[in-house]
Formats: C-alpha cells, structure tokens, sequence
C-alpha cells in the first residue's frame, strides 16, 4: 500500500514539474505573463487534474464531469500548461500564448479553450461562477463536484466575501476551493498592501470548512480534497500555503516576478533547475 | 380610460409562464423581489428561486456560473444595480463568454420618482449597448414586456430588458407577436417619423394626433429592441419622411437617440432631434411630474418635430 502510494505521489510530482516546465516555456515565449502565481499552484493542479476530478478530453460536454473554476485568472499558463498535459489540446500550442489569433488569451477565455470552464481574468468574479455550477449541481441532484481557485491578494476583493456567504447559505458542500496563499501580490506582500488576514479564521467566520495546508506536499493535498468531499453541509476552502515562484530558486517568494516573463537564459535555468528535480 | 401595467408587473407574470413551459428557467433576485415581482415566480417555483441578498456582483456571477451548465438564469434588481454596481461583472463574466443570462432590471429611468437621482438609472441603456454580445431590450408596455421576457428565454445570450416601475398605458393588442429587432409602425406618417421606446411610446402617438390636427402627417415607430436596431425600418422613416425625433426615458447620451443617429448619419443622414434627459441627474418627485420637469413629454415631442420639419 505505502509503496503504492510513494508510486503515485512521484507520479504526480513528476506532472508538476513537468507543468511547471511549461510555464516557465510559453511565458518566455509569450514575453510577458505571470510566472509566480502560477508556479505556486502548479502541485495543486497536478493533483486536481491527475487525480482528483473527474474529467477528460474524450467527455467535454459531459454534464456530469467535474469542473474547475481559475477565478486567479492570471494564473492561465498554469491551466494552460495542465491542459495540454492532461491531452485537452497539443503542448506545441503552449507556445502561442498570448500572441495574436492564439486560442491561448492572456487570461482564460472559456469560447477558446477546451476544458476552460468560464473565462475569468477580472479578479474577484470566478468564485460567484463556481458558485453557480454548484447550485446547477444540487438543483439537479448531479453527481459531479466543482473545483476552483482564488487568490489570497483576491481575497481583498469585496465579491469573493458576497460569494463566500453564498456558498455556505446554500450549503454547497459540492464545492471545494483552493486559496494559493503565496503571500504576495503585485505591490508587495498581502499584508503590507491590504493585510486580508487571518484568512483561515475570515473562512471559517463566513461558514465553510476550512483546513490549512503545505500547498506543495502532494500527499497533503490528496488527504485535505479527501477530507472535502467527506462531509456535507457546507463549502469547503483548503487555504494552501505556497511560495510564490515555487520551483526556480531566482523566482521563489520574490514579488518582482508576478507579472514578468523570462528572458531566454533566465528561462534556460530554470528549466535546468526544474529537470535536476530541485524543485521536487 | 386606458388600462395600465407597470412591466414589472407583465414580467412577473411572464416569469410563472414561463416556470411552467421550462424547467431549466431560474430566477435570481438581490433581495428586491418584492419591487421586481420576481416573488410570484419564487412563490409558484420555490425550488428555482435563489436570493443572493444585497450582493448584485455575486448576482451576475453565480447566474453566469447557472448558465453554463444549460441553465436559464433571469436575473432581477433595480436597473441602477444591474447596469452600474455590476457593470463588469456583466461585461467580463456574462457578456464576454456570451453566457444565456438574462438580465431583467426593473426601476429603470426617473419613472422610479421619490426615491430620487441615486435610483433613477438614466444611463443603462449607454452601458448595456455598448459591450459586445449583448442585446438591449426596452418594452413599451405590458404586453410587449410579456413578449420580450418569453422571446428572451427562447434565445441564445446575454440580453439586457429595460423595465419600469410605474404602471404605462398598454398600447398593444393581446395578440401582439413580439418580434427580435423589429422595430414595429404603429402609424404611418409622412411629414416626420417619431421614434420612441418605453414609457415614451404613448406620449409619442399623443403627439402624433396633436401634429394631425395641426396638419402634419407623423409616422409613429417602436423601437423595443435598441441592439441590435432596426436599421433598415429606420433607414426607411428617414426615406420616407426626412426628419426623425426620437423620444426615451433615458439621457440623450448614448440610448436610443444615439443608436438611431449612428445608423443615420452613416447612410443616410436627416433632420434628427432627442427628446431625453439632458445629461442630467434626476430627483425625487411624483413620476408624471418628473418626465414634465425632465422634458419628456406630449408637448416637447411636438416641438421637436416642429423644429425638425423647419430644417428640413
């Protein structure tokens, strides 16, 4: 069993890295972009898309699929990257973000990309959409779940807060989100520009079951969906502790690289970093 | 005497219709469903009703998230709320992705009357026409509301239904068919064409006789559907009659007489005059007494088009 399991866990971190490894691609070739809040979640994604949701290529318009909501929607190369991993459409497309007639917009467009569930970008809006699957689901009795993303910087977004009493007045407990708590946003730290802390206790307050977790252990983001889809009653918020950056040493926990892309031989490390396995 | 229906009121009724031919409609309502009727349809439907509460932005998301599991959300508050607090959530995350959302905002234009300038939206019509993928709806009266609301249902997109607060003379027959960007002539006319949408199409078939006795021939049309407009039912008024007011319950900025001089003035350009709010905020006051102050009335379309005819 332990075996197993150390079998599925490498597996998983080996889709990470070679997520990552994506990201740190299509955004040197875009030329612009956000690399922290992506690689932050991209263990996240792994997991989410390699073992937790029900979804595939095969199935796009499968009612009952799982769905999965990036309402951080900057963070589109890392959806993209998983994506195209996961078989949604060919990785030599990765190489068309963000350029002119590429399906790959520099934030998701749900009429381009298949396996995008709603086009977001604007931050603070994807949480009331995934809100609204969830309502579809338990109006319908549907057996699927709804999967999302937000920020902890979006979380000084005052709609996230009206979303967050919706969910747990209409005790979507069909709903588990990741909060990527990577401390940081584009003027500096979360809690030097708008401190939205503490969040686990905001979450709790606002009626959702929260667990807080390393958001880079795969092992504990396994145990923590686990966990959510294992009570009723209630939203579930997995605050997922990560670095910004997480995975190229030059880019981890530094503010400066949320929107900046790689240049050619900063990419070229990185990738280096990334294949000696330096980050996991 | 004339029988009146607020909009509000025929979409109400249109809503429980509706609920009973479609299991797929859901209402949302930001805790104003006793002003936007949608609490008859949360009544007869308590299964597909949701309140948000006071949280508009939250409105337009979730019924956008509804919409895209093959749901048909109609979405109710005030037009101010609607069109101004969630203005980007209905650009970015309805009207982007051209999501079956239907927003049905009631108490628009200064009709609304006492609770004043914060509440009288005069400017949705501009904000809703401008973003991409949207169509602006704007009935006349009860009946045409009732149209416009089970045509909305039928169609695939987003769609913007402009409804009032106060109760309008109805203008239309029980069996008047509401048709998708068809402007419709109530009156055939050929010195002037009035062109009015909403609450303003009655004073404009007023005006229409009070020009016949004064021994001018005006063409009465209703333009319900502002996006995308009629532009060949206008471009023929301007043919036809070579001169055109419009009339609205709405600022001259960027509502009907906007749409109308758009089409006009790129094919075929003619004596045009606004009748609307002069890019101004409203106040509180009795509705009949508003549209008086505010220049929307009988008497302000007939100088219109007595100054239009003088340019001709």
């Amino acid at each position: 069993m332990d075996e197993e399991r150390n079998v599925m866990t490498a597996n998983l971190e080996d889709r990470a890295r070679e997520i990552r490894k994506s990201i740190i691609r299509m955004l040197m070739e875009a030329g612009s972009g956000h690399p922290g809040g992506s690689l932050s979640a991209a263990d996240i994604f792994s997991v989410l898309y390699f073992h937790e949701m029900n979804i595939s290529p095969d199935q796009l318009e499968d009612p009952n699929r799982d769905r999965f909501v990036l309402s951080k929607g900057h963070a589109a190369p890392v959806l993209y990257a998983t994506l195209a991993e996961k078989g949604f459409f060919p990785k030599e497309e990765l190489a068309t973000l963000r350029k002119i007639n590429s399906k790959l917009q520099g934030h998701p467009d749900m009429r381009k990309v298949p396996g995008v569930e709603i086009s977001t970008g604007s931050l603070g809006q994807g949480l009331s959409a995934a809100n609204g699957m969830a309502l579809a689901g338990k109006i319908d009795q549907a057996p699927y779940r709804v999967y999302g993303m937000i920020g902890d910087g979006e979380c000084e977004e005052g709609q996230i807060w009206e979303a967050a009493m919706f969910a747990a007045h209409y005790k979507l407990d069909n709903l588990t989100v990741f909060l990527d708590h990577n401390g940081l946003q584009i003027d500096g730290r979360i809690t030097d520009v708008m401190s939205p802390e503490p969040l686990d206790e905001k979450w709790r307050a606002f009626g959702w079951e929260v667990q807080v977790i390393d958001g880079h252990s795969i092992p504990r983001i396994i145990a923590a969906l686990d966990y959510a889809r294992s009570f009723q009653g209630k939203p579930s918020m997995i605050i997922a502790n990560t670095i910004k950056g997480k995975g190229v040493s030059f880019m981890e926990d530094q503010c400066d690289w949320h929107g900046v892309a790689p240049k050619p031989e900063e990419a070229e490390r990185a990738l280096a970093e990334l294949d000696q396995g330096r980050a996991k | 005497m004339t029988t009146k229906i607020a909009t509000r009121e025929a979409y109400g009724k249109a809503l429980v219709k509706l609920g009973a031919q479609n299991k797929q409609i859901i209402v949302l309502d930001a805790d104003l469903s006793k002003s936007t009727k949608t609490a008859e349809f949360a009544k007869a439907y308590p299964d597909r009703f949701f309140n948000v509460g006071i949280a508009e932005q939250n409105l337009m998301g979730t019924a956008a998230g509804l919409a895209t599991t093959g749901k048909i959300p109609f979405v109710s508050t005030f037009a101010m709320f609607a069109t101004g607090r969630a203005y980007e959530q209905v650009r970015n995350t309805i009207a982007y992705p051209k999501l079956n959302v239907k927003i049905a905002a009631t108490h628009a234009g200064l009709t609304v009357g006492e609770d004043g300038a914060s509440h009288q939206s005069v400017e949705d019509i501009a904000l809703m026409r401008v973003i991409p993928n949207m169509t602006v709806i704007v009935p006349a009266d009860g009946v045409e509301a009732e149209g416009a609301i089970l045509a909305a249902a039928e169609y695939d997109g987003p769609v913007y239904i402009r409804l009032g607060r106060l109760g309008v003379p109805v203008i239309n027959d029980a069996d008047y068919q509401f048709q998708w960007g068809k402007g419709v002539v109530f009156r055939e006319g050929t010195d002037v064409t009035l062109i009015g949408t909403g609450v303003m199409m009655s004073f404009c078939l007023e005006a229409a006789q009070l020009l016949e006795e004064a021994g001018i021939s005006a063409q009465v049309v209703n333009i319900h559907t502002i996006k995308p407009i009629d532009r060949e039912l206008i471009l023929a008024c301007a043919k036809k009659t070579g001169a055109l007011v419009t009339a609205e319950e709405h600022s001259v900025i960027g509502g009907l007489g906007s749409a109308v001089a758009d089409v006009l003035s790129e094919a075929y350009p003619v004596p045009m005059k606004k009748v609307g709010i002069q890019d101004t905020f409203g106040e509180s006051g009795k509705p009949l007494d508003l549209l008086n102050k505010y220049g929307l009335s009988t008497s302000k379309i007939v100088e219109a088009a007595r100054e239009v005819l003088n340019r001709k």
